[in-house]
């Protein structure tokens, strides 16, 4: 380390609040704001509120930084618009704070910064106030983001479980497992074959398009951790639904499937960070496939009937129709993953 | 609570009494369980679940030497996944509180997941002034990799290395549930990947002595499937032996190369399984120069007094039987033995669940409990 240019890594004196902390907000993080003459301004004002807002926060701390498929940047970005589509919100307005650690290489943090502006070109949205500090070596795992994201309502009514009613259809928007095994690959140095790839990507214009065709939304949920499995459990347990899921519908890449196999995992355990589960009435959900059909969207089962008789909330159950015309109960993951021994 | 048509163990017709097959890995377990495979089995057939999860029959000796080692600042504890949240019991503690590798990690222990032993060969290399103990655990499937590690290990002189090994072998404890006779078993089905490198020799030696038929099997629900309903045949023919239902992987011969490794570095010694008992050949330890590695006479030169204590109780402990967690209620032993089911605990779903275990069945995928509570249970 001590051959390494030291003006190429961050140092304490970056949060400091004088020079080298302008500096470095003017060289990296300005690109990323909408008025950039706000960057080292206390605060923003937004005018164009009208409407119903979502608001959400999110905070990021992948390890690796990068990863097979995106990056922290990336992931802290698309996963706020996320959350705000799944409300039926069109992102919009975003905050980005910045924790840095000392020592971390600035080449590294300005292709972070690349990925943060690209990934808010994608989703639409505009930085528009921010934070930094710096803390030292050790005390960090090279860079935390926070990111706070405002988007207007574009639905009749805000999306929520609470919308979800009997004999509706649940469909998913893509295959599983991709952004949870890239992670675990790589921050475990496993080497998959064939490599999988994160499928981060922004959700709005999916939820878009079905709002175009006129699809009564029920509920939506993005699939971030815990996977398939804590989703539809915890939906179901918002109204104490049974959940009947066709285990053959369920679109798993023979990648992930394979590379899940090798180590113990359950697809259904692993986060995505691109692919959402909607739910919607029954005369909709030949439509809502044909939208989500194209990117690989598919109809997974449907809502049967309260839990319990007379309904009410807590204790859904999720009941898996496998191929082989046997059934299984479904629960979510209970911690962290870890690969079985073998 | 549970859904008792997946109850597989007991007596379910008028007169004729089911015929009891016993999967031995957990891995075949936890397919049979995801894919419901029991809600189709042979007509008379009833599974039982054996104890072929590593995670679960890890002596307890072995993890309490390992959350021992940890505690040491100079020691960097490694090992595979699942091991790490196996729960330990603290000792003489009046509320019957355990510990895991995990917990000691989060306040502070240098514990490191690896996914590979050469790993910790890896880490020896860069921390050439800490203590590296690999905790070297599995069957005859993980044990080769472990083989090759004590031989780089005395190749590259890295005294900072050493291992703690609790490798087991699977026919041997095959031998005992057959020997035991406490559950009436039929049929075994023996795990596929073991064979892989074992052979069908040793399988094919038990078969004979018992007179029991059983059946190589791999771990896709079509593969077990098969393999269920060869036993089946077999069983209603009279027949005993050995039929191999995984050819696309075991070769009758295993894989010399493997069986080499182990040759060269190991001997089979006598191990108390966690919820098992002392089970004769049950066990492997590194042998002449590799004995060297083993962490009991590794350290004792250069490590401090704090972390050899440990080592002399463990010295001792390994042979003797070793009972389930400290939780009276958890009957982990009898299920590890197929003598209940997970459901038949009284502390299953309750107090212990995958977030708080308190047998090392409901730890790892593989052991039955998780694998009942994932699949079966209806909350």
């Amino acid at each position: 380390m001590s051959q390494e240019n030291p003006e190429a890594l961050i140092r304490l004196g970056h949060g400091g609040g004088g020079t080298l902390m302008r500096d470095l907000i003017n060289a990296e993080f300005r690109r990323l704001y909408a008025d950039p003459a706000l960057a080292l301004h206390d605060a923003t004002v937004l005018t164009d509120t009208s409407g119903v807002l979502a608001f959400t926060v999110d905070s990021s701390v992948v390890q690796p930084l990068q990863f097979p498929g995106g990056d922290i940047g990336s992931l802290a970005v698309i996963g706020t618009a996320n959350d705000l589509a799944m409300a039926g919100a069109r992102p919009r307005h975003l905050s980005l704070a910045v924790i840095l650690e000392e020592g971390l290489p600035l080449a590294l943090l300005r292709r972070i910064v690349t990925s943060i502006a690209e990934a808010c070109h994608r989703c639409g949205v505009c930085v528009e106030t921010g934070d930094t500090k710096v803390v030292e070596r050790g005390k960090g795992d090279g860079l935390f983001l926070s990111t706070s994201g405002l988007g207007v309502i574009a639905t009749p009514r805000p999306i929520h479980p609470a919308g979800i009613e009997e004999g509706d259809q649940i469909l998913i928007s893509g295959d599983l497992g991709r952004h949870g095994l890239a992670i675990l690959a790589s921050r475990h140095g496993l080497e998959l074959h064939p490599p999988v790839l994160s499928d981060l990507k922004p959700l709005w214009p999916a939820v878009q398009a079905l709002l175009e065709q006129g699809i009564r939304l029920h509920c939506l949920r993005d699939l971030t951790r815990g996977g398939l499995a804590m989703v539809l459990q915890e939906l179901a347990d918002v109204g104490g639904w049974r959940f009947a899921i066709e285990e053959e519908a369920v679109p798993i890449s023979e990648a992930v499937q394979s590379s899940c196999r090798i180590l113990g995992l359950d697809p259904w355990h692993l986060a995505c960070e691109g692919r959402f589960v909607a739910i919607v009435p029954a005369g909709d959900g030949d439509r809502a496939l044909d939208v989500l059909a194209a990117d690989g969207g598919r109809r997974i089962g449907v809502v049967t009937a309260p839990a319990q008789p007379g309904g009410g909330s807590g204790a859904g159950t999720v009941i898996v129709h496998t191929p082989l015309k046997t059934t299984r109960r479904q629960h979510p993951p209970s911690g962290e993953l870890l690969p079985r021994i073998c | 609570m549970t859904d008792s048509a997946a109850s597989t163990r007991f007596l379910n017709g008028p007169t004729v009494s089911r015929a009891a097959v016993m999967e031995v890995c957990g891995g075949q377990t936890h397919t049979i369980l995801r894919w419901g495979l029991d809600q189709r089995l042979p007509a008379g057939m009833a599974l039982i679940h054996g104890p072929g999860c590593p995670v679960c029959v890890t002596p307890l000796p072995i993890l309490e030497a390992a959350i021992a080692l940890a505690r040491c600042p100079e020691v960097i504890l490694c090992s595979y996944g699942d091991m790490l949240r196996v729960p330990v019991p603290l000792q003489g503690d009046p509320q019957e509180r355990s510990i895991d590798l995990l917990s000691l990690r989060a306040a502070g222990a240098d514990v490191r997941l690896i996914t590979q032993p050469l790993q910790a060969l890896q880490l020896a290399l860069e921390h050439r002034q800490r203590q590296v103990v690999l905790l070297a655990v599995g069957f005859e499937t993980t044990a080769p990799a472990t083989a090759l590690v004590a031989m780089q290990r005395q190749a590259l002189e890295l005294s900072n290395l050493h291992l703690l090994v609790a490798h087991v072998r699977v026919v041997p404890a095959m031998a005992s549930l057959l020997a035991r006779g406490e559950s009436r078993l039929d049929a075994l089905l023996a795990p596929g990947h073991v064979c892989s490198v074992i052979g069908l020799t040793e399988v094919e030696q038990l078969a004979q002595r018992y007179a029991r038929p059983v059946v190589v099997a791999g771990f896709t629900p079509t593969s077990l499937e098969q393999a269920l309903h060869l036993s089946s045949r077999m069983l209603e023919r009279g027949d005993h032996g050995v039929r191999n239902a995984y050819r696309e992987v075991v070769h009758p011969n295993g894989n010399p190369r493997a069986q080499a490794l182990l040759a060269e570095v190991f001997e089979p010694i006598d191990l108390a399984w966690r919820g098992l008992g002392l089970i004769e050949g049950g066990g492997l330890a590194l042998k002449g120069a590799y004995a060297e590695a083993d962490v009991r006479r590794s350290l004792d030169r250069g490590a401090t007094a704090a972390a050899i204590a440990p080592l002399r109780r463990l010295g001792c402990a390994l042979e003797t039987s070793t009972e389930a967690p400290g939780a009276s209620l958890c009957r982990a032993t009898e299920v590890l033995q197929g003598r209940c089911l997970p459901s038949d605990c009284p502390a299953f779903a309750g107090r212990c669940r995958p977030e708080h275990p308190l047998g090392a069945p409901m730890v790892s995928e593989e052991g039955a409990c998780a694998a009942w509570m994932h699949y079966r249970h209806t909350r």
